[in-house]
């Protein structure tokens, strides 16, 4: 006789070990995606401009000398060539870019950050319908390309572009001014390109600020700027510092804005690599070029996580 | 000095009255003046009107979209009113916001700041202040130490569990020596056996202090365990104000007997008898005898009467149904009836009865005796027995 309950009770068994089994795996593959992802895109070309950036320029296809190869007498060789990135310290033209490129992409993450707090906020605040048609307008510059939109502030600050014909003809001034292939021009292209990159960061987090916290500050006495300085603002610097990473770190690396808006007027490093790469056929001294600015721009963000790291580890430590 | 109601009147005269919303010519010390507040079409208060006095713990009571919150947040000057005023120990308050006001908030979410250390969020108020440094220290320690959490300062408030969070946020309100503190729902957020005895915590410390506690609570238990006064709110108006036994006993509809404790309800048209007043109830067999304080009632006329279940006594059947109509004092009614639900609580039991003519009546009884069976349960005959005094005629609403 079939005992039909241990039947199914076996069936039941098996089924959620298989199950199991399966979810175990996906649990893996779903795991296995990123981090193939990672590999694929993000390690490998950056291990290959690595080995690029220790090789030496040469007339051929490509241009570089080859890492590794086999010496006529059957050993290995290797050839590390140093001399890029010394060549990049002993020449002060590439300094120079470096130090500018940190500088106009420090001045306009603040910029931003100082445009962009208030917006969000003011977003963050707003009335429901009234706040996803404003986060809309933020977004919607994303629809068009980048590109298209650098070109457009072309024809907006050129000599006789829009806003020169503007103050003229309001008697402003009576000649135009020298805007386009400036820095001031560069400023306010990376400003205008990158300012929702702070404000989407700097919303999430007023957004879901607990407006309680505020109401108590208030309730303690505190006046709204003292309230703003004191709870407000520590409590959206995560927000702060992802925006402000997510301007600063593609400002720095910028080609396209002061190519187009910069002419042969501004200095940044995205535009030295693009000629050493283009113009000079320099693979070798391009990739130094990005190495060492992956370098300069990896070097702080890893200081902060430090930090980040040992305030967390003091916090649990007093917990226990 | 107490104002609480469940203390014992003393037969002197106190210097200062521990009752003194019963004296006429008593200073209310908040005034809350005909205040009413709309948003849009939607009257949230409606002419709301109430005196409280220096060192009253007053409970705002009623379920939620009463507008209890509503008011609790004008008068920590969140909100403003669109009508009416709010008077705080002689000052109208009304346009002042809320960093200038005397008044100190316990939100019911804490709304601890979670980036600063207990003592720094207990400190804040005096930080704003621009308190010296050393008597911030001393006045925070002195808080701390109040709510029994001097070795938690330096812990961040996420560390900490819900009662000892609700007691940093006791702490941060009381700081500053608040004229008048308001609590949101202060024990909401605790379970139950915390519950219990924060409230009495919360009472000693209210003594110790002497300020004003103003309590939003939806939960009757609480108001009435914690409050001098209550007001009873509904619909954006005070339904009643009273102290706790004076609105449990005496309660102005049958709404309010319904949302503060259980209440059986007799609807019936009035009697005259030999016995005197009488309410004739469809639903049960004999008249019932109505309390005196109803004699002017008209003959004929419709009305509810109110009952509290514990109010009724209950006999078993084999206590001779004679003898138990006899026992029953002079006014009072005896009714027979059978057990058709029973609860056993510990130390009372709950008995729902359906008495001869059909009308189901809940009926609460101690458990007096110690014993694990229980003398009365299901199905069971008993006599249900009640003096006229203990019910009540209520208005309909």
């Amino acid at each position: 006789m079939i005992n039909f309950a241990r039947l199914l009770r076996l069936a039941h068994r098996g089924f959620a070990a298989g199950a199991n089994y399966l979810q175990s795996r996906w649990r893996g593959l779903a795991v296995a995606i990123p981090y193939a992802y990672l590999l694929l895109f993000f390690l490998a070309p950056f291990v290959i401009v690595l080995k690029i950036s220790f090789a030496e320029a040469i007339i051929a296809s490509p241009p570089y000398s080859k890492l590794a190869e086999w010496a006529a007498d059957g050993g290995l060789r290797l050839n590390l060539w140093f001399d890029n990135f010394a060549y990049l310290w002993r020449d002060p033209l590439y300094v120079k870019t470096y130090l500018n490129s940190l500088k106009i992409a420090a001045l306009s993450t603040v910029a931003c950050l100082l445009l962009g707090y208030p917006m969000a906020y003011y977003i963050a605040r707003a009335p429901s319908p009234r706040r996803y048609i404003l986060l809309f307008l933020i977004i919607l510059p994303f629809w068009t390309s980048f590109l298209l939109r650098v070109y457009a502030l072309t024809g907006l600050l050129a000599d006789h572009g829009a806003l020169n014909n503007l103050l003229i003809w309001l008697g402003v001034i009576q000649r135009p001014l020298p805007l386009l292939y400036s820095e001031l021009a560069v400023y306010i292209g990376i400003i205008y390109s990158y300012l929702p990159f702070m404000i989407l960061p700097l919303y999430a987090n007023l957004e879901k600020l607990d407006r309680a916290v505020l109401e108590a500050a208030a309730d303690l006495g505190a006046r709204p700027r003292a309230a703003f300085l004191s709870v407000t603002l520590p409590l959206t610097m995560p927000g702060i510092i992802a925006g402000s990473l997510l301007v600063f770190i593609p400002a720095t690396g910028e080609f396209i804005i002061p190519d187009l808006l910069g002419g042969g007027n501004v200095l940044m490093i995205g535009k030295v690599l693009y000629s050493e790469f283009n113009a000079n056929h320099d693979w070798p001294v391009a990739a130094a070029v990005a190495i060492a600015l992956l370098v300069v721009l990896v070097a702080p963000m890893m200081l902060y996580q430090h930090l980040q790291g040992r305030a967390v580890d003091r916090q649990t430590r007093g917990d226990s | 000095m107490s104002a609480r109601g469940n203390v014992v009147p003393t037969t002197e005269p106190a210097e200062i009255s521990q009752y003194p919303w019963r004296d006429a010519a008593a200073r209310p010390f908040v005034r809350i003046d005909s205040v009413s507040k709309k948003f849009g079409a939607f009257a949230a208060l409606d002419q709301v009107r109430l005196d409280i006095y220096r060192g009253e713990l007053f409970a705002l009571l009623g379920a939620s979209g009463c507008g209890k919150t509503t008011l609790l947040r004008i008068l920590a000057g969140f909100e403003t009113p669109t009508g009416g005023r709010v008077i705080i120990d002689g000052r109208d308050m009304t346009a002042v916001p809320p960093h200038d006001r005397p008044v100190n908030m316990m939100f019911q979410s804490y709304a601890l700041f979670p980036h600063m250390h207990i003592f720094d969020n207990v400190a804040y108020g005096l930080r704003r202040e621009r308190v010296a440094k050393d008597e911030i220290r001393a006045r925070v320690d002195e808080m701390l130490a109040m709510v029994e959490l001097t070795d938690l300062a330096a812990r961040k408030p996420r560390q900490l569990s819900g009662g000892q969070r609700q007691r940093v946020a006791l702490a941060r309100a009381l700081v500053k020596r608040p004229k008048v503190l308001l609590l949101d729902e202060p024990l909401a957020a605790l379970d139950k056996r915390l519950r219990a005895q924060t409230q009495f915590e919360l009472m000693n410390i209210q003594d110790r202090l002497g300020v004003t506690f103003i309590v939003v609570t939806h939960d009757q238990e609480e108001a009435m365990t914690l409050a001098t006064r209550i007001a009873v709110m509904d619909a954006g108006r005070v339904a009643q104000v009273g102290e706790p036994a004076a609105v449990y006993e005496r309660p102005r509809t049958r709404k309010i007997a319904n949302f503060i404790g259980t209440m059986n309800f007799f609807v019936g048209r009035v009697e005259l008898s030999d016995d005197g007043v009488m309410l004739r109830c469809n639903e049960v067999a004999r008249p019932i005898p109505l309390p005196a304080a109803a004699s002017e009632l008209q003959p004929g006329q419709e009305l509810t009467l109110g009952l509290r279940p514990e109010k009724i006594q209950m006999h078993a059947a084999d206590d001779a149904p004679e003898n138990a109509a006899e026992n029953a004092p002079n006014n009072a009614i005896c009714l027979r009836g059978q057990i058709v639900e029973y609860a056993y609580m510990g130390n009372l039991s709950n008995y729902r009865v359906r008495v001869d003519g059909g009308k189901i009546l809940q009926v609460t009884a101690p458990n007096l005796q110690r014993s694990e069976r229980q003398k009365i349960t299901w199905d069971d005959e008993v006599y249900l027995s009640w003096r006229a005094e203990n019910s009540l005629v209520l208005p309909d609403d």
